[in-house]
């Protein structure tokens, strides 16, 4: 079966004007791939800086106009050009953004979420809206208020309705889970591994290793903005993963030792 | 010496609801304490007032018998130093990382002469938008550390850093401390992390005397 979702050595760089005229080109990713196939989450690890979320923008077609790419990316089997990803981005390929700053702060959440339901074409985007918050357990009460007055994880849920609206088949899912109390990460993680079972494609962006461990079918992990490792949770267990640097991110996990790898 | 909360109670108004309800600890000089519990519990208002950022509305914090606060006219900062989650928000974004040293009153020399594993000799002329956030936490703790506390407060220092860049940023806090005899209370969600660099491990919700009651 074909994966929903290719990228095949994507590299990002940008141009960047020094000074005056001077022009320097910064290169942001060199080579990621990843593939996700209908009904997986696939969680991509690594470090803050390893260009994780600038692949999700690419996937979006987000890139600022000063980004040059090289690379694949295939949808379904179809290489996917700016337009093409943007034609795609919030219909059949939805992001779940990193937090509560991607909401406007004065406009209640009701509206926003019904404004995500009449963008995704939905007959009845008022009705649409309140049933979206309703299976999330979220209230008419909370559709009144304003998004400073919910906590952090209610905020991800009502991130989570805008993003599932139009019924996506690839989910991005950037850093979902910092800052949130234990019981609503475990929340996070099991809605994202429901919305994989209900058929869809989730890559999961992440720096939290475990959390990762607990709900991904693979992991890919990059480093300095290329992918270095493939795994599965299960080559975690016992002596840990064979790669270098992901046997240094395992290790350093607080249970796990607490270790630094040699070369830091 | 001692970092000591007595029956802290803090909240924001007089008819708002308590932050902090009935809160008595202690750290000890060189002794590394962590305190865990789940946000909203009010553990960052905590972190506030052991810096003397904010001010009990009942109770009393002292170290060694005094509030905790700067001696501005024998020039010394603040005993107790307090470091946060977000590094990018806790520095000025238009100054480069050696004018933030700098702003602990600590010579030239001295900044020259940190340790390179805490703050690369390379980061001190860069801006805080062109280092990465656990680079930028490292700042944010030394300059904790040229500020020679007594104590240190870290409030979910690593929380949004991944674990190797995590793991390095404790042992080198954990290092310095020991080196100094700096007391610290090691703040934080993740019960693993504070098992692995504290000496002990409170729990926020047996510290609260109020924890259950409504009022004092």
């Amino acid at each position: 079966m074909t994966a929903l979702l290719e990228i095949d050595a994507l590299g990002v760089s940008f141009d960047q004007y020094d000074r005056g005229l001077r022009r320097r080109t910064v290169v942001a990713l060199s080579g990621m791939d990843l593939t996700a196939h209908r009904g997986e989450l696939v969680a991509l690890v690594g470090a803050s800086g390893a260009g994780k979320t600038l692949l999700a923008h690419a996937v979006l077609g987000m890139l600022p106009p000063n980004a040059t790419e090289t690379g694949e990316i295939r949808f379904d089997g179809r290489p996917l050009d700016v337009p093409a990803r943007r034609a795609l981005a919030g219909r059949e390929v939805a992001l779940l953004p990193q937090s509560v700053t991607f909401l406007d702060p004065v406009v209640p959440v009701g509206r926003q979420v019904r404004r995500s339901a009449e963008l995704a074409g939905l007959p009845d985007p008022r009705g649409a809206a309140t049933a979206a918050l309703a299976t999330r357990g979220l209230g008419p009460e909370v559709a009144r208020m304003h998004p400073h007055q919910l906590s952090g994880g209610m905020v991800r849920r009502v991130l989570a309705a805008m993003a599932m609206m139009a019924d996506p088949s690839l989910v991005l899912a950037d850093e979902p889970t910092p800052g949130l109390p234990e019981e609503a990460v475990r929340a996070v993680l099991a809605d994202l591994r429901r919305t994989a079972d209900e058929g869809r494609a989730v890559v999961l962006i992440t720096h939290e290793l475990s959390g990762a461990l607990e709900v991904a079918d693979r992991l890919v992990i990059c480093r300095g903005g290329r992918t270095v490792d493939e795994a599965r949770p299960a080559d975690f267990r016992g002596g840990g993963p064979s790669h270098p640097y992901t046997r240094a991110l395992w290790r350093a996990l607080p249970a796990n030792g607490f270790g630094l790898p040699e070369d830091a | 010496m001692t970092l000591e909360a007595r029956d802290v109670w803090f909240r924001y108004g007089p008819r708002d609801p308590w932050v902090v309800r009935g809160v008595s600890l202690a750290v000890a000089a060189g002794e590394v304490v962590g305190l865990h519990g789940p946000s909203g519990a009010g553990k960052s208002t905590l972190a506030r007032l052991l810096a003397g950022m904010a001010a009990p509305s009942r109770g009393q914090v002292t170290v060694d018998g005094h509030p905790p606060r700067p001696n501005r006219r024998e020039r010394r900062p603040n005993p107790v130093q307090l470091v946060f989650q977000h590094a990018e928000l806790a520095v000025d974004p238009l100054w480069k990382v050696r004018a933030t040293l700098a702003e602990t009153g600590a010579p030239d020399e001295v900044i020259a002469a940190l340790d390179p594993e805490l703050v690369p000799p390379r980061l001190l002329d860069r801006f805080p938008h062109e280092i990465s956030g656990g680079e930028a936490q490292r700042v944010t703790l030394a300059r904790a550390l040229l500020a020679r506390p007594r104590f240190l407060v870290a409030d979910e220092i690593t929380a949004n850093l991944d674990a190797i860049t995590q793991a390095g940023l404790w042992h080198s806090l954990l290092a310095a401390v020991r080196a100094e005899g700096i007391g610290v209370l090691a703040i934080s969600h993740d019960r693993p992390l504070l098992d692995a660099v504290a000496d002990r491990v409170l729990d926020f919700a047996d510290l609260s005397r109020g924890a259950r009651a409504g009022t004092p």
